[in-house]
């Protein structure tokens, strides 16, 4: 039994769900209890899809454990057969059904449904959220190829990008740009799965030449059996950063003995002019400190090193899968890496570094939020904030340019306050005065005070104006207090309050 | 159309023997461990200790939000596969991490151990942990520190449930009333700001042996006995008003303080309970209930005559629906519930329009294509089925909120309003 607070990745079913989600034609039943649906909304939530996730759940209760779950497990995946008509069916029980040992695969089968069925197997109270994604996309995988008949290959360079999913960190952006990337080297792309898949895709697979693996925490794992099954070779080198984007088309021109280097001289990032620009020699050596999953992690230390200036002061990573390499990658840096999935040790760990920079997921923004450090979010897991509005990648040159504002604005911010608090007893920086980027205005504190006030709070209603919540309160204050004046009332008490909330709210 | 909607039928004597649609499909609903999210805001020096999986872990973290990331008062004991193959036994595991957690939070005075679908299927006794750990921590000169228990599973409870299986879970450790004097008890959790208003109504009315549960503090729990009267102040409290009754305190049956209607209502009963004159009652409601209705007006001119349709969701649809009818003009095109207490809501089905179509329980698809069929105007719905619904075109309200705001009493009544409205005017605003 772990005491856990909070959670970096949820369980695998989660994960499976994701692939599920992001692919076209698979429907997903999960016998699992009512309760679990909550999955849903992160899906509609978090990154805002206008559809609910293909997933049917038994939704089963108390009353059914005494009954027959798999009687009712049968019913949901016949209904759902019939309701959404998918062309592959994925079943699998979450954590309470695991327990119960109805055998969904086995029932599933029995069924005799037209569709291939694939049954997972993910140990809920063992393994988590991205290795049930890799392991769903996997049996998928192998199910889809199953009856592959091999053809002729083109003559041009062929590939397969592997890995993408719903929920994931700047997925949606990273696939146009690596895409674009490709065509533009001359390499044709055949399927990019799972993201917009279907499995007649996914069957398809086996045409390219070789594979990416964009997100080895999803795909390394289908990319090794696809190597083994078909002699696919695959590029495992992700291209985040400039250094990391070379090195991936380079990966690829050295499998087909192609030069790279006159396209690369062509192609590259404002990060490499912008970081070389004066203006950046502040960042040379700020220590920073990064946190988040293995790949993420792992690629952002180097851009931080190699690419920004900064120096590594911590590097760490939830996923105990990639633990050798994030620990590899630490020992570049000379310090230990950090494994762990308790955000609590990465306070600590973040406090004792005492960095100038976080680098890190949702959480570590909260944390360095705590603790008073300019922060960038960088690796999953995801918050509405990570599905921006605008083309962002994170992979690719043009990644590149996101990654040096992503890693660089806030270290600004950081400089400003630094100034601001240098200037502190300065006339025009007094301390009283508002954050710069609001312009003179902002700190008319005093020119509100100074209006004259012709009605004082007593006791009672100043006390229930505490109660209001802090970002409407003054609002409320200041509706009451022209109410008052309005009014001729002297006293505000708390029937004015309320008097004042009725009238503002007519 | 719908047959049964209220558009085709007289408005006549309200839905007392209406008849209900139960469904028995996928249940597109939060469990009990939800409602932990807003009772550890309420109970202030309580911890909230699941028990459970990874999952239940993740659905904290996904319903609780923002909160998450002050350092909560609630946490998950995730049970791993040592647990289960019995390498490990179970509770000194649990043992172990309560005196990690308590060492970490001394300030905590009420620690409930919240079972969870897993620790059911599992069959780990909590309630015997609870009681093996309160004779540990007695034993430790930590009187002051109490172990509860109760069931917040997907298994036994549905979303709003949870709440009741906590505050039934307290009721057996109430102190006995002082004197025999009546008291009043308050019973549901509301917002401080809802609960002063509360107290000074109900000080005005003449009835000042006011008590909540739950309290603000564990220190503050209410006392309960023969003579005890309680009112409850959310509808989907079954468990815990069997517990009152079976400490002998007597439930004022009322309408929900919902709306100015429900409000006035809901007071009346209990001034009615203490022998207080109506017309005095009449006279203290009167002020905040008239400024109430004022405020209601804009919000008419947006609801009126719009239909509008409720999935399932924490029980509060019925009085809910009753209000939205009633006092802002709507029309129900079908109000679902996850569960009708017939007794609980006698009278709020008194006051529902007749012919409103009820449902109870939920088989979410089939429920889509009623909803669809039925082209409401506003659709209440869980945050799973929010965005997609207005993806196809229909404005919905995502029901979480209607529990995490307060939505009570006569000062409220125009909150409660906007929440319906504001989707409504923002869709009408937005031109791309």
């Amino acid at each position: 039994m772990q005491l856990s607070f909070w959670t970096y990745e949820g369980p695998p079913h989660i994960g499976a769900m994701r692939i599920a989600t992001c692919m076209q034609g698979v429907h997903y039943v999960l016998h699992a209890p009512q309760g679990d649906t909550y999955a849903d909304l992160l899906f509609t939530m978090i990154e805002r899809r206008d559809v609910r996730p293909p997933v049917t759940y038994t939704t089963f209760q108390a009353r059914d454990l005494g009954g027959d779950t798999a009687t009712l497990f049968k019913k949901s995946v016949a209904e759902a057969y019939e309701r959404f008509k998918p062309d592959v069916l994925l079943v699998g029980a979450s954590c309470t059904a695991e327990l119960i040992q109805d055998d969904p695969g086995g029932l599933a089968l029995a069924l005799n449904l037209p569709i291939p069925v694939v049954p997972l197997e993910l140990p809920s109270y063992q393994r988590k959220e991205n290795y049930g994604a890799s392991e769903t996309f996997y049996r998928l995988v192998r199910a889809c190829v199953a009856d592959y008949k091999p053809i002729n290959k083109s003559t041009q360079p062929s590939c397969n990008i592997l890995g993408p999913t719903a929920l994931g960190f700047r997925h949606r952006d990273d696939v146009v740009e690596v895409k674009r990337l490709l065509e533009k080297f001359g390499v044709s792309v055949n399927v990019v799965a799972p993201a917009g898949a279907h499995p007649s895709d996914l069957a398809r697979i086996p045409d390219a030449h070789f594979n990416i693996v964009l997100y080895p925490e999803v795909a390394l794992t289908t990319a090794i059996w696809l190597e083994r099954q078909f002699g696919q070779k695959f590029v495992n080198v992700t291209p985040i950063g400039v250094g990391g984007t070379r090195d991936f088309i380079k990966a690829i021109a050295e499998m087909f003995q192609i030069d790279a280097a006159d396209f690369l001289r062509a192609e590259t990032s404002r990060l490499v002019w912008y970081s070389r620009s004066i203006d950046s020699t502040y960042l040379t050596g700020k220590p920073v400190f990064i946190f988040g999953d293995a790949t993420h992690a792992v690629c952002i230390a180097r851009v931080a090193a190699e690419e920004l200036g900064y120096q590594v002061v911590g590097l760490g990573t939830y996923s105990r899968e990639f633990a050798r390499e994030v620990r590899a990658a630490a020992k570049l840096y000379d310090i230990e890496a950090l494994i762990t999935d308790d955000y609590l040790d990465v306070e600590a760990a973040i406090k004792t570094a005492n960095p100038a920079l976080v680098l890190g997921t949702q959480m570590e923004r909260h944390i360095a939020k705590r603790l008073g450090i300019p922060c960038a979010v960088i690796s999953a897991p995801v918050h509405v904030q990570d599905f921006p509005a605008r083309y962002s990648p994170f992979m690719g040159f043009e990644g590149a340019n996101t990654l040096f504002d992503t890693l660089t604005h806030p270290m600004m911010m950081g400089l400003e306050e630094h100034l601001l608090g240098m200037f502190r007893e300065d006339f025009e920086f007094h301390g009283d005065a508002g954050a710069s980027h609001l312009g003179h205005t902002a700190s008319p504190v005093q020119a509100e005070d100074a209006t004259p006030l012709s009605a004082t709070w007593d006791a009672e209603a100043e006390r229930e104006l505490r109660k209001i919540p802090f970002f409407v309160r003054g609002k409320a204050r200041r509706n009451t207090e022209a109410y008052a004046t309005q009014n001729k009332v002297t006293l505000i008490k708390l029937e004015t309050l309320y008097d004042a909330k009725a009238y503002y709210s007519q | 159309m719908n047959e049964l909607s209220p558009l085709s039928v007289p408005v006549t004597a309200g839905c007392s023997d209406a008849p209900v649609l139960r469904e028995r499909g996928q249940r597109e609903v939060f469990c009990g461990l939800t409602g932990i999210v807003w009772l550890h805001r309420r109970i202030q020096d309580a911890f909230f200790l699941v028990v459970g999986s990874r999952t239940c872990a993740h659905l904290l973290q996904s319903a609780a939000g923002v909160m998450i990331f002050a350092e909560p008062r609630f946490a998950t004991a995730i049970i791993d596969e040592r647990d289960l193959a019995g390498l490990a036994d179970a509770n000194d595991e649990l043992d172990q991490v309560v005196s990690k957690l308590i060492e970490r939070r001394p300030e905590i005075k009420l620690l409930f151990l919240v079972g969870s679908c897993p620790s059911e299927v599992i069959k780990l006794d909590l309630s015997r942990a609870a009681l093996r750990l309160n004779q540990r921590f007695a034993a430790e000169n930590r009187r002051d520190l109490r172990v509860l228990s109760y069931s917040g599973s997907g298994i036994e409870t549905t979303f709003t449930e949870g709440e009741d299986a906590c505050l039934a879970s307290l009721v057996p450790t109430l102190p006995a009333p002082p004197s025999t004097l009546p008291n009043l008890m308050v019973v549901g959790t509301v917002a401080e700001i809802v609960e002063d208003q509360f107290l000074r109504l109900f000080a005005a009315l003449g009835i000042d042996n006011v008590g909540f549960l739950p309290p603000r503090r564990a220190a503050e729990m209410p006392s309960v006995g023969p003579n005890t009267k309680f009112l409850l102040v959310q509808p989907f409290l079954a468990e815990t008003t069997a517990a009152l009754e079976r400490r002998g305190a007597v439930r004022i049956a009322a309408p929900f303080p919902l709306g100015v209607e429900g409000t006035t209502a809901w007071f009346t009963a209990a001034a009615r309970a203490f022998g207080i004159s109506a017309q005095h009652c009449a006279n203290v409601l009167e002020t905040p209930a008239a400024r109430a209705r004022d405020s209601l007006a804009r919000h008419r001119v947006t609801l009126a005559g719009r239909k509008i349709f409720f999935f399932p969701d924490s029980q509060l649809e019925i009085p809910i629906a009753r209000y939205l009818s009633r006092e802002l003009g709507m029309w129900l095109s079908e109000v679902g519930t996850p569960f009708l207490h017939r007794e609980l809501m006698a009278e709020e089905l008194e006051l529902l329009p007749a012919g409103t179509f009820l449902s109870e329980g939920q088989d979410v698809d089939r429920q889509l294509d009623r909803c669809r069929d039925n082209m409401p105007d506003i659709v209440v719905c869980g945050m799973g089925l929010a965005n997609p619904l207005e993806a196809e075109g229909y404005t919905t309200k995502w029901s979480i909120e209607l529990v995490f705001t307060p939505v009570q009493g006569f000062e409220q009544a125009a909150d409660l309003a906007e929440l319906f409205a504001r989707p409504l005017r923002r869709r009408a605003m937005l031109k791309v």
